[in-house]
Formats: structure tokens, C-alpha cells, sequence
């Protein structure tokens, strides 16, 4: 194991759809310090994107005086994006992830972001204080093993 | 209405195209939703997207796209999808939607694909 400096990084927005853009450029720094190519950053910006605006439309219910925290911390083995609200805490088991092809039946526009999250990040974890804390912590390894 | 998505909409032969540019996230979707939402109603199910400017989606904009193809092609239509860049691209193809829709190289060859075959294929799996 080397040794390496981590580097935390730190976003408050009000809760609301329009700082989503904000939001992604932030990861997008993130990832220019970290030299993920286009794609890569690409994908990342998507799954805090996802995140935010989970926490944005389920937690704060779209309320704009709401904050919702962004903390990216990098070091030479991951980024670890952590997205933090003080808003309605959820049962992350109860989370469910459907089939695309299931909710076109259904006549669904939701229901895919939480599996866009997993599909992306290498960890995805959950702590959860309703009312007080939920932190969604998302892991990308900056080296996969051979 | 918010600069960071436009969309721009062409009638070529019976296709309805919507040309879409920017960034397409849960901001910007219901711009999309009310455009489809508006044409759909109104009898167009012969709908291709242009996404050759489209430089962001996220899952909010994948579902306005799910939530239509259903009833566009109980009326015998289709959506399709064009020009998409890389980046956005593999957003679509992480869920699955390239299984899903018919996504073609550029804009031009999703509109003339309602020539040959006017109705989805293989929806019934």
C-alpha cells in the first residue's frame, strides 16, 4: 500500500432541479484533477447528477431553501462522492431496481436512477439518520485490478 | 424557459423530428415531455430524435423517452434515435435502451428507417 493524500472537496446548493448543472461541473473539476477521460467524467457527473436529484425531488420534496452537500474526496486509489441532505430519510432496502423493459409498460418516466448509480460507481453505500443525515456514498476506483 | 436545452422540431415526410440540443436532465425534461407530450396527442407517432447535439442526459431524460414509446407504438409508430455522441450514448446503452430502441449512426438514417419498416420490430419478446 502507498501512501497518498486525500483531497476533500465540498459543494452546497440550494434544492432545486436548476443547480443540477452546477452540480456536474463540479464533478467535472473533480475529474479533470483525477485525469478520467471524457467518458469516464461523463459517467460520473451522471451518477451524482442521479443522486442529487433524488435527494432534491424525494428528501426535500423540491423545497429551495434546502441544502444539499456534494463532498468529493480523492486520493490515488478512488473518488468517493458523498451526497448529503438533512431531508426525509429512506429505506434503502426498499429501493428497487426494475427492469427498463418493465416500466415502459408501465408508462413509467421514473425509476431509473438508482440503477444508473449502481451500474456506474464501483460501491455504492447508504447511512441514514431520517430528519438528521443521509449520506449516499459513491466509490469510483481510479485503478481497476487486472 | 432555460437556455441549456432547445429543441427544434422538423416535419420531413410523415416523421416528426425533434432535434434536441444541450443538456437534458430533470430540469430540462419537462421541456421535452410537453414537446412529445404536444405531438403525440395530436396524432404524430412516426417521431425520430436528433441527438446529434445533445451533450448530457441523465435518467429524467431517458424516461420521457420511455414513457411515450408504449403508447406511439400501439399506434402502429415508432421513436428512433440518431446522431447521438459517445458520451451520451453509453448513458442509453448502461440501461439497456440500444436493446430497446432503434438507435442509429446519425439523424438522417433514423428518419429514413421509417421508409423500410414503419412500425417497431420485434416488440412482442
Amino acid at each position: 500500500m502507498s501512501e497518498s493524500i486525500e483531497q476533500s472537496f465540498t459543494l452546497h446548493v440550494p434544492s432545486s432541479n436548476e443547480n443540477l448543472a452546477m452540480i456536474r461541473s463540479f464533478v467535472n473539476e473533480i475529474a479533470k484533477r483525477v485525469s478520467l477521460s471524457d467518458e469516464e467524467a461523463a459517467l460520473l457527473a451522471v451518477a451524482v447528477d442521479e443522486a442529487s436529484a433524488n435527494v432534491i425531488e424525494h428528501a426535500y420534496g423540491h423545497d429551495a431553501s434546502k441544502q444539499v452537500t456534494v463532498r468529493a474526496t480523492i486520493d490515488d486509489e478512488q473518488i468517493r462522492i458523498d451526497v448529503i441532505d438533512q431531508g426525509k430519510g429512506f429505506d434503502p432496502d426498499m429501493i428497487e431496481r426494475k427492469d427498463p423493459r418493465l416500466l415502459i409498460k408501465e408508462r413509467a418516466s421514473g425509476g431509473l436512477g438508482m440503477g444508473l448509480i449502481q451500474r456506474i460507481m464501483d460501491e455504492v453505500k447508504y447511512h441514514v439518520v431520517p430528519g438528521e443525515k443521509n449520506e449516499l456514498k459513491m466509490i469510483k476506483k481510479r485503478h481497476k485490478p487486472a | 424557459m432555460p437556455e441549456s436545452f432547445q429543441i427544434r422540431e422538423e416535419l420531413i415526410g410523415e416523421v416528426r423530428v425533434f432535434h434536441l440540443k444541450g443538456f437534458l436532465d430533470a430540469h430540462t425534461a419537462p421541456i421535452f415531455e410537453a414537446a412529445l407530450h404536444a405531438r403525440v396527442a395530436a396524432g404524430s407517432f412516426r417521431i425520430a430524435v436528433d441527438g446529434s447535439e445533445l451533450t448530457y442526459i441523465s435518467s429524467a431524460g431517458l424516461g420521457v423517452f420511455m414513457s411515450f414509446i408504449e403508447e406511439v407504438r400501439e399506434h402502429g409508430g415508432d421513436i428512433r434515435i440518431g446522431g447521438l455522441v459517445a458520451k451520451v450514448r453509453q448513458v442509453f446503452d448502461i440501461l439497456g435502451f440500444d436493446e430497446i430502441f432503434q438507435i442509429f449512426t446519425t439523424a438522417g438514417d433514423a428518419v429514413a428507417s421509417f421508409d423500410a419498416s414503419p412500425a417497431a420490430e420485434g416488440e412482442d419478446d
